[in-house]
């Protein structure tokens, strides 16, 4: 251990600490300042406390935004939870090439939103694939509107998002299935567990931790969805924005040429606040865990 | 990362049933037959976007049942796409941001990982509670500020303007203490007796036995880089700016419906993260499982 030249280690530590600071810390810090002011991006603002959370309780399209946003999470965190679960164990197994299917599960993760979220528009277009095959099957007659319906357009993007995040939860959970002591399931199957069974007996419980972890990280991940929603739509979020995403709503008030930056700033908290409970959710959730 | 099983020697071979074996070959061909239903589905997709964008103008690429091979595959959407906006720009400017990234992330997060890992000073706690602050905060809660700060610095609509938030994370940070820590204290210790000053000893012996930990690093911000798209798309306002997720929604939203196109623009975007990918896998796979413990 080094301690006789107490410089040295802030000379190390110095590139890191101001991106830090400079990016990170003090714009979160400024943005607290800022939610309690009236200022925009061309600068100025004064000190206006409480406005901007009341303006906020009465705006329609905040609320909007959120209740979509929430939407979002409940609909996109089950999925998480579940489907990737599914694909793990079925990629579990060493059997002939598993570990090629493994790669290439994981590569829409790979691929940016953007890319993903252009190829689906075009699979999900009036004209595009998914519509033509539900009309080969005579399931619908007349394309369904995917993108240009807000609903369906919220519904297009989860499916998007789920799509994108299966395989990285899928390397998350075959991480915590490698350590599930097989004697468990050993044992099971000598007393005559079935597959189903041993799935909710030995399997469920072993992996717990994972799957708090999973719904915590998904839950985080989807509060903050943007990509989806703005290259489904175009740029739009749907007709009039209804589909429009809390992010969608911070960028679309706070930048720009006339932003309203402390309005934006106000948004901003009540969605580190969502993400902040999300996190903390998990660490109780664990404790209350250990101590069972 | 991929489970290594023990196969015991059984000193009684248990030969299980005519029935069972034949239960388990079936067993064996459903579970091909589902991984290649999920395969169509995750992989079909791009699939079909690349056929999309080797399909010529006169050929149908509405018609159904879908015709994946192109009759005559064809490159010229990937040069109409050039011609509309300057997609092989988009892709130097994206490639110097990721680059860029990589190599700031592996060499500022490693010093700083350095330092927390190996020195004791005074307020080393605190820079490290600053770096696990700095995880908990989404870039989502503060770009309106990021973009001030970056204005009052004559960042915005410039290349560095894109990099330097993420120039270095705590992720890598952390990511680097924790690969440093894990190193026996010998090595460094009898470079210390041998008279290598501080830097010696982390540039010349640490370093080197952290490459793994390096390459996670250099991945992940190099691909986190080239995909990200929220920041390019605010703080960059002229096109010539743009990196390759903001300029192929440009080329999509702005100027074109032809989906051969855009297809052509989104698989110049992705085939060159693919094929890293699929070269680098090892250390992608163990990026997701320290990224996901950790961050």
């Amino acid at each position: 251990m080094i301690g006789r030249r107490p410089a040295i280690p802030w000379l190390f530590v110095a590139p890191a600490l101001l991106v830090a600071l400079v990016f990170s810390l003090g714009p979160f810090v400024n943005t607290v300042v800022l939610a309690f002011t009236n200022a925009s991006t061309l600068g100025g603002g004064t000190f206006t406390g409480l406005d901007n959370f009341a303006r906020l309780a009465e705006d329609q399209k905040f609320w909007h935004a959120l209740g979509n946003t929430a939407l979002y999470v409940l609909l996109c965190v089950p999925a998480m939870v579940v489907l990737p679960l599914l694909l793990a164990l079925l990629v579990q197994k060493k059997i002939f090439a598993v570990g090629i299917f493994r790669a290439l599960f994981y590569s829409p993760v790979v691929a940016s939103m953007v890319v993903v979220g252009l190829i689906w528009s075009w699979l999900l277009s009036s004209d595009g694939l998914v519509n033509a095959a539900l009309r080969g099957l005579n399931v619908i007659s007349e394309p369904l509107p995917f993108l240009t319906d807000a609903d369906l357009l919220l519904l297009s993007a989860v499916g998007v998002t789920v799509w994108k995040g299966l395989g990285y939860y899928m390397v998350v959970y075959l991480a915590a299935l490698a350590d599930v002591p097989r004697e468990h399931h050993e044992a099971a199957q000598v007393d005559g567990a079935g597959l189903l069974r041993r799935f909710w007996s030995v399997t469920v419980p072993a992996i717990r931790p994972t799957m708090v972890l999973v719904a915590t990280l998904s839950a985080v991940a989807s509060a903050k969805v943007f990509a989806e929603i703005y290259v489904l739509s175009n740029g739009s979020a749907g007709p009039g924005g209804q589909a429009a995403s809390i992010v969608y709503y911070i960028r679309e008030a706070g930048l720009g040429l006339n932003g309203e930056s402390g309005y934006a700033s106000a948004l901003s908290l009540v969605l580190f606040v969502a993400t902040l409970g999300f996190s903390l959710l998990i660490t109780r959730l664990n404790r209350q865990e250990d101590r069972s | 990362m991929t489970p290594t099983r023990e196969r015991s020697p059984a000193p009684a071979p248990y030969r299980p049933p005519a029935h069972v074996t034949g239960r388990r070959l079936a067993g064996r061909f459903a579970r091909y037959l589902l991984l290649l239903v999920v395969l169509v589905v995750l992989i079909g997709p791009f699939a079909w976007q690349l056929s999309t964008s080797l399909k010529g103008l006169t050929e149908d690429i509405f018609s159904y049942p879908p015709d994946l091979w192109p009759d005559e595959p064809t490159l010229r959407n990937y040069a109409r796409a050039a011609d509309t906006v300057p997609v092989w720009r988009y892709g130097l400017n994206s490639l110097a941001v990721a680059l860029g990234s990589a190599l700031s992330n592996c060499l500022f997060g490693a010093m700083a990982g350095y330092a927390l890992a190996r020195m004791r000073f005074r307020g080393s706690k605190m820079v490290f509670a600053a770096f696990l602050g700095t995880m908990i905060i989404p870039f989502e809660v503060i770009m309106v500020s990021v973009y001030l700060t970056s204005r009052s610095l004559g960042l915005v609509d410039t290349l560095l303007g894109v990099a330097l938030p993420t120039a270095v994370t705590g992720l890598s940070v952390l990511l680097c203490r924790n690969g440093f820590r894990n190193l026996p204290m010998e090595v460094e210790e009898a470079a210390m007796l041998d008279g290598a000053n501080e830097w010696q000893r982390f540039w010349r012996v640490a370093m080197p036995s952290v490459r793994g930990t390096l390459s996670v690093v250099a991945i992940f911000s190099f691909v986190f880089a080239w995909d990200d798209f929220l920041w390019p798309l605010i703080v960059l306002s002229s096109p010539d700016n743009y990196t390759l997720t903001v300029g192929i929604q440009y080329l999509s939203g702005t100027f074109t419906s032809d989906q051969r196109v855009i297809a052509a623009g989104t698989m110049i975007a992705v085939l060159p993260l693919l094929a890293l990918f699929f070269a680098l896998q090892k250390f992608f796979f163990r990026g997701v499982g320290e990224g996901a413990v950790k961050g």
